[in-house]
């Protein structure tokens, strides 16, 4: 199953330019004036920007340039420390609610949106009881039920076929590729609206990164995906829609293709072809 | 050849002074060094110089007594006219006030650090830990007295059949003793769970409680299971506690209403006597002295060796 392409350079990697005229999919999600604090310092400045249904969106930026932290917006994790403070509002798609509204309870919004990081974090637990444990933290106890949405979840993440004998094994004795892929399942397993992940890849090595992208391509037709990435290659490759940032504000925003071709501000241009950043 | 031949004795020279500067150094620190080594040693020694004095001392007391009589025995009279020296009776004093002062130790020491690790603001924390160490440092003559004075009778008031000196008491002191130390320990054990645990639970929607239940405390668990094998061995080796409330008469019983004696009572009560030295009396005490070294020793151990284990999980 692992594909073992190694990491193209830039210029092979833009895709081929979509048709034109392919309108673009209903919005799945959208920041409106989105800002953020840490305390008292702004870490988001304003964004505006729409996540399409179905489709790959991603966040490129250097260090530093807030994309991580807009992302954790989507699934309130910010709201796990003290001081932090959001303005503006992300609305989800179709029930037009702000995730980001007081009223709302950020577990509801986990429920709905789930999240893989940047470093593979297993749970102390057997590969089967990491991939169900969203859904008995959702109260399912039948057997049977965890046990197809346990495999389901499984498959869709490319892991099945490797872990099948060994479900009761402890999830460390996986690799870290494997580890990373059985995240996604345990995110999947409860069939979520949206998937963010927080460059999935940058622990990786490049075998196992292709098999995560090839993974995310996979995806897409399940859920919608906005992903954050270190590597433009990587951007260019999954992703349908790339946002540029720089120092907490959102540069440039279009279409993957159009964005690497010909981005429309000097500055996005000046990153994607490694001249800064 | 010529040419490396005239430049040699500068770079020698230089060498020589470099030399002899890094010998002089490397003699103040190997000097350093030594008295550290020597400083590290006496703790070492010391723990050695007990061993084999109880050792030695035991080789006394078996020669008389035999080694069957001495651990299967029931009945622990030693001062008596017609001695008996069954240590069974001690081991199941000490067995059964440990094992109350773990009841309640366990589930408070726990809950204390699930709460801290978990749950606590920064400022509740801050304020708890220092008060939670003070319980720490509270003389145990003064838990004794508590015991005896205020948890007794408060307990006569439950039981009126409980009697003055019983083991239920000193155990629930002993246990409130070393809910600081068992919570301690767990606490660190559970901090040191790293946070991209915790958001990945998190991220998955559970609360506070499911996080810290199912993903903290299981990640932290050998660590958990260290603090009370500490626990335990700080409850096996506690002595003013029982020897003020809990009576000491050596009783075989696990019941813990009724009153005995522990093997660190019967030590105490001993040393305070007038023995003579070399006497069979006298030596029981090494004997007992060894059986308690070896129970603490081995739950130190299995402590230790968990300790060690939990650093490499998650």
């Amino acid at each position: 199953m692992v594909s073992t392409t190694s990491v193209r350079p830039v210029s092979a990697a833009v895709p081929a330019p979509r048709a034109e005229t392919e309108p673009d999919p209903a919005p799945k999600a959208a920041a409106r004036g989105l800002s953020f604090y840490y305390g008292e310092v702004q870490a988001l400045k304003n964004i505006d920007l729409v996540v399409h249904e179905h489709r790959v969106t991603a966040l490129i930026g250097p260090s530093g340039c807030g994309k991580s932290t807009f992302l954790r917006c989507f699934n309130r994790m910010h709201d796990l420390y003290p001081g932090n403070r959001y303005e503006g509002e992300i609305r989800l798609y179709p029930d037009d609610m702000n995730l980001l509204d007081a009223s709302v309870d950020p577990i509801e919004v986990r429920m709905r949106l789930a999240m893989v990081f940047q470093k593979p974090n297993p749970f102390p637990k057997s590969i089967f009881e990491n991939v169900a444990y969203g859904l008995r933290v959702r109260g399912e106890r039948s057997r049977r039920t965890l046990a197809d949405k346990v495999e389901q979840a499984l498959r869709a993440a490319a892991l099945w076929d490797e872990v099948k004998d060994r479900l009761e094994e402890p999830a460390f004795n996986l690799s870290g590729g494997q580890q990373q892929r059985l995240c996604i399942a345990r995110a999947l397993a409860t069939d979520p609206e949206m998937l963010l992940f927080d460059e999935p890849t940058s622990a990786l090595d490049p075998i196992a990164t292709a098999s995560i992208e090839e993974l995310i391509t996979e995806l897409k037709s399940r859920v919608t995906i906005l992903i954050v990435t270190h590597n433009m290659q990587q951007a260019a490759r999954v992703s349908d829609y790339t946002a540029y940032m720089y120092l907490g504000e959102l540069i440039e925003f279009g279409r993957t293709d159009e964005l690497f071709i010909k981005p429309k501000h000097k500055q996005t241009e000046d990153y994607i072809t490694g001249r800064f950043g | 050849m010529e040419q490396v031949g005239v430049r040699m004795p500068v770079a020698q020279s230089v060498h020589a002074a470099r030399l002899a500067h890094k010998r002089a150094r490397r003699l103040k620190e190997s000097a350093i060094e030594a008295v550290l080594f020597l400083c590290a040693l006496s703790a070492v020694a010391t723990t050695v110089a007990i061993v084999v004095i109880l050792l030695y001392e035991s080789l006394g007391f078996f020669e008389v007594v035999s080694l069957r009589e001495f651990l299967t025995g029931t009945v622990w009279t030693p001062l008596f006219t017609n001695p008996q020296y069954g240590v069974l009776p001690l081991v199941a004093g000490t067995v059964t006030t440990a094992g109350v002062a773990l009841v309640v130790a366990v589930p408070l020491g726990l809950v204390t650090a699930i709460y801290l690790s978990e749950f606590a603001p920064h400022g509740v924390r801050e304020t708890v830990k220092p008060f939670l160490e003070l319980l720490e440092g509270v003389p145990t003559v003064v838990y004794g007295y508590f015991a005896l004075l205020f948890v007794t009778p408060l307990l006569q008031k439950l039981m009126p059949e409980l009697p003055g000196f019983n083991m239920l008491s000193p155990g629930i002191v002993i246990g409130i003793m070393i809910i600081p130390y068992v919570s301690s320990v767990s606490e660190d054990a559970m901090r040191a769970v790293p946070m991209s645990l915790r958001e990945g639970s998190y991220a998955m929607g559970a609360t506070r409680f499911q996080t810290a239940i199912k993903v903290v405390l299981p990640a932290a668990l050998s660590g958990v299971v260290a603090a009370f094998i500490l626990g335990i061995s700080r409850a096996v080796g506690e002595t003013m506690v029982v020897a003020v409330a809990a009576g000491q008469q050596p009783n075989f019983t696990f019941n813990p209403t009724e009153s005995a004696a522990t093997i660190t009572a019967y030590i105490v009560q001993v040393a305070l006597g007038d023995l003579p030295h070399g006497s069979i009396a006298y030596q029981s005490i090494f004997a007992a002295g060894l059986v308690l070294v070896l129970m603490t020793l081995a739950f130190n151990v299995i402590g230790h060796l968990l300790r060690r284990s939990f650093r490499e999980r998650y």
